[in-house]
């Protein structure tokens, strides 16, 4: 059997004198010491109450919120008010029993003080088992040859889904793992959603049934979602990073440029959008061939300058406080070694500026993934088109169609450029 | 030859190196010292134009150095500095070959001069090349710097505090290996510190600086002996006075005939050591030995009439 890990040494095995150490430590934090004695007790025979992982506790609580709450909602068709389903509703008794028994031995495994690796596996074949049993459940609760049924994971499956996604967070933040196996267990766990997906095992969720009969809009709005959030990013490093350097040489230039871009930061981001549809239709209208490359007061155009706009900012910030960060010394010895400033610039400053610039344009990348739903508003397209068709139509499976991808989308971004940013930080102390 | 011809510098209006004028000998030390604000560093990095004077010359072997593209003086020109100013992405090696690559020499030419500077450093080239900066001790870091400074073979190297972050241990063995690279190589170096001892120790001759002014540019002797001003005196301390004129002599010079009784001294000896041993062990003199053989006798009467002024 393995012993729950104390706190006080990760991995240590539970020697006489380790349990005496958590013995006292266990008195020290027992505020009520109305369970002294029992613990006392405990010590005594060699026996230890097994402690409780705090995090773990507020997880345990939030599944079992989950468990009490309604796992699918069931609706005849696609408008009609919903009708709850508990587990053993939602799913053939076999099948919500291993669930009941797999989110058991979560909730025990969340709130005990064992390995993060554990943890970390038994969270990710709950999830994985969350997710097979969504879709076994939208075909049990299908009346046969019914195609306006609607079947959609209820507020308790979400509740669910997100304590075993807490539980696999705080594993992996105490796992420290190096940079590329946090991808790798990204790209994992992107391949077991992509077989679910490819295998039609979802198929009977609402919010895919919603994808089926829109799946070439799907795409193309997915394209114009990646190529807003990313081209715009792209665009602003080009600018941004240049701007930064030249304005970390010019002081005074510095100062205004600053402040030019924190006010544009400040400006609600529908306010930006919109305030930049006269100005560019005015130039479509206005400057021969502008609408030809495809300029207009509404689309495409309007959408990614307003996200270049927002992006601007962090660049060039990080880039200067990148620049700023190289030590003194190694700058002046690179000086007096008779390195140009091209060549101090190239081997030294942007090296090192490098992680922080990294840092930056990673904040505008996951930034700009969610705000590229708003360009939906002025014609721009994206996974926006989904969520505001959802919102007026007040259909929740179309509002989630776009928003779980740009959720997926942010969160894959954040965890590869953190990796990134990582091993680029090799020349920094640690 | 490095002539520095009444160089002055001044922010605004404020004048931080006076008319400055010494004439630096080929393949000597020559230790600027004064207290921290008084110019050192900005007299230095005039030398390799880092900081461009207000009015005066510098010339390098006759040389104006105006009219070479500052980069270029730089790169013939070691410079090491207090904190070393390592580049911490890269690796050791890659450091040193810093200046070998600006100038564009080949690889493998690089590659030994590397391997070269970390045996004369006594870092075993296998296992530090590859490291980075911070995977070094302070005293290590603070040799690669040296090592980087000496990669291109200069003939001159100027050296600000660049043995300030040590502790006193490793600091004396840093001295003692500048010194013998001097003598091997020798280069020209210009040391500044805010360190009297030190200067004496190894200047061959001494700048003192107060407040942008030359005060004196002298041999140690004379520094010890004739200080020009009170202040230069007081930077010395007088009650160390006689102390440091016996550290700069060696016994060797001073050998009588005869022989003495107890433990010999080594010919290699300062005076300073000497003198200690005299009192510590109560004796009137002591056996010199050389190579093991005892070749005369050192004592205290001669001693003492070394420590005053000549
Ligand atoms: N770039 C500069 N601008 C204005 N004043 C400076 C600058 N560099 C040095 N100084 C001033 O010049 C004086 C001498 O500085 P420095 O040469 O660094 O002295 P030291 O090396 O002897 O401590 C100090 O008072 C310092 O504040
Ligand atoms: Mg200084």
């Amino acid at each position: 059997m393995v012993w729950p890990n104390n706190p006080a040494g990760a991995g240590c095995r539970a020697g006489p004198y380790r349990r005496h150490i958590v013995f006292v430590s266990e008195i020290l934090s027992e505020k009520t010491g109305g369970r002294m004695s029992d613990t006392q007790t405990a010590a005594k025979s060699g026996f230890i109450l097994p402690r409780f992982d705090k995090l773990g506790v507020l997880i345990a609580v939030i599944a079992l919120g989950g468990v009490l709450l309604p796992f699918m909602i069931f609706r005849a068709n696609r408008i009609v008010l919903g009708e709850p389903r508990m587990i053993f509703e939602a799913l053939a008794t076999p099948e919500a029993l291993v669930l009941a028994l797999l989110l058991a031995a979560g909730m025990v495994i969340a709130l005990l003080r064992f390995r993060a690796g554990l943890k970390l596996a038994a969270s990710l074949i709950i999830l994985i088992a969350l997710f097979v049993l969504v879709g076994r459940s939208a075909y049990f609760l299908t009346p046969p040859d019914d195609n306006f049924a609607r079947i959609s994971p209820g507020a308790g499956f979400w509740l669910l889904v997100f304590a075993f996604a807490l539980l696999a967070a705080d594993a992996l933040t105490r796992l420290r793992l190096k940079p590329w196996p946090r991808i790798g267990i990204l790209a994992l766990v992107a391949l077991a959603f992509g077989i679910l997906l490819a295998t039609g095992s979802l198929n009977g969720v609402s919010t895919l049934k919603e994808y089926a009969t829109r799946a070439d809009r799907f795409w193309s709005e997915a394209q114009t979602h990646v190529l807003l959030a990313f081209g715009s990013v792209l665009i602003a490093t080009i600018v941004g990073v240049p701007v930064g350097i030249i304005s970390f040489r010019l002081p005074k230039l510095r100062a205004a440029l600053l402040n030019v871009l924190n006010i544009v930061q400040t400006i609600p981001s529908i306010a930006l959008f919109g305030l930049l549809i006269a100005p560019l239709a005015w130039i479509a209208a206005t400057v021969p061939g502008a609408s030809l490359i495809g300029i207009s007061g509404i689309g495409v155009a309007p959408a990614l300058v307003a996200l270049f706009a927002y992006s601007l900012l962090p660049v060039v910030s990080n880039t200067i406080v990148g620049l700023q960060s190289v030590p003194e010394a190694a700058n002046d010895a690179a000086k007096g070694m008779g390195m140009t400033g091209a060549q101090r610039m190239g081997w030294i400053e942007l090296p090192l500026a490098f992680p922080v610039i990294l840092t930056g344009i990673r904040i505008v990348l996951v930034q700009n993934i969610g705000l590229t739903t708003i360009a939906a508003l002025i014609g721009g397209g994206g996974f926006g088109v989904f969520i505001f068709q959802g919102i007026s139509q007040t259909a929740m499976d179309l509002v989630l169609l776009g928003a779980v991808p740009t959720v997926v989308l942010a969160f894959a971004a954040a965890v590869v450029l953190d990796a990134f940013v990582e091993m680029t930080s090799t020349g920094k102390p640690q | 030859m490095i002539e520095i011809d009444a160089i002055t510098k001044s922010y605004d209006q404020t004048v931080v190196v006076d008319h400055v004028t010494l004439t630096i000998e080929p393949s000597s030390v020559c230790a600027v010292v004064g207290t921290s604000g008084s110019g050192k560093t900005t007299l230095l990095r005039m030398i390799n134009r880092l900081v461009e004077p207000t009015s005066g010359a510098i010339r390098i072997d006759g040389e104006d150095t105006r009219n070479t593209h500052a980069y270029e003086l730089r790169r013939k020109i070691g410079y090491a500095i207090q904190g070393h100013g390592l580049f911490p992405h890269r690796s050791v090696g890659q450091n040193i070959a810093t200046v070998p690559k600006l100038l564009g020499w080949d690889k493998d030419k690089t590659r030994a001069r590397v391997t070269e500077l970390l045996e004369l450093f006594q870092l075993d080239p296998a296992q530090f090349r590859d490291r980075l900066p911070r995977e070094l001790s302070g005293g290590q870091q603070q040799r690669v710097g040296v090592a980087r400074a000496l990669a291109a073979k200069p003939n001159i190297l100027l050296m600000d505090e660049p043995f300030g972050a040590l502790d006193p241990v490793i600091r004396s063995k840093a001295q003692e290996d500048l010194l013998t690279i001097q003598r091997q190589f020798e280069t020209t170096i210009v040391l500044v510190t805010h360190d009297m001892e030190e200067a004496i120790h190894l200047g061959d001759k001494i700048a003192v600086m107060d407040e942008g002014k030359l005060l004196q540019f002298a041999s140690p002797q004379q520094i010890i002996s004739k200080p020009a001003t009170p202040f230069v005196a007081e930077l010395i301390g007088t009650g160390e006075r006689p102390f440091k004129l016996l550290s700069l002599a060696r016994v060797g010079k001073f050998v009588e005939p005869g022989s003495a009784e107890g433990d010999p001294i080594d010919i290699s000896a300062t005076l300073r050591d000497a003198y200690a041993e005299l009192l510590w062990s109560g004796r009137a003199a002591l056996p010199v030995s050389e190579k093991g053989q005892v070749i005369g006798k050192i004592t205290l009467d001669q001693l003492s009439s070394h420590a005053r002024p000549q």
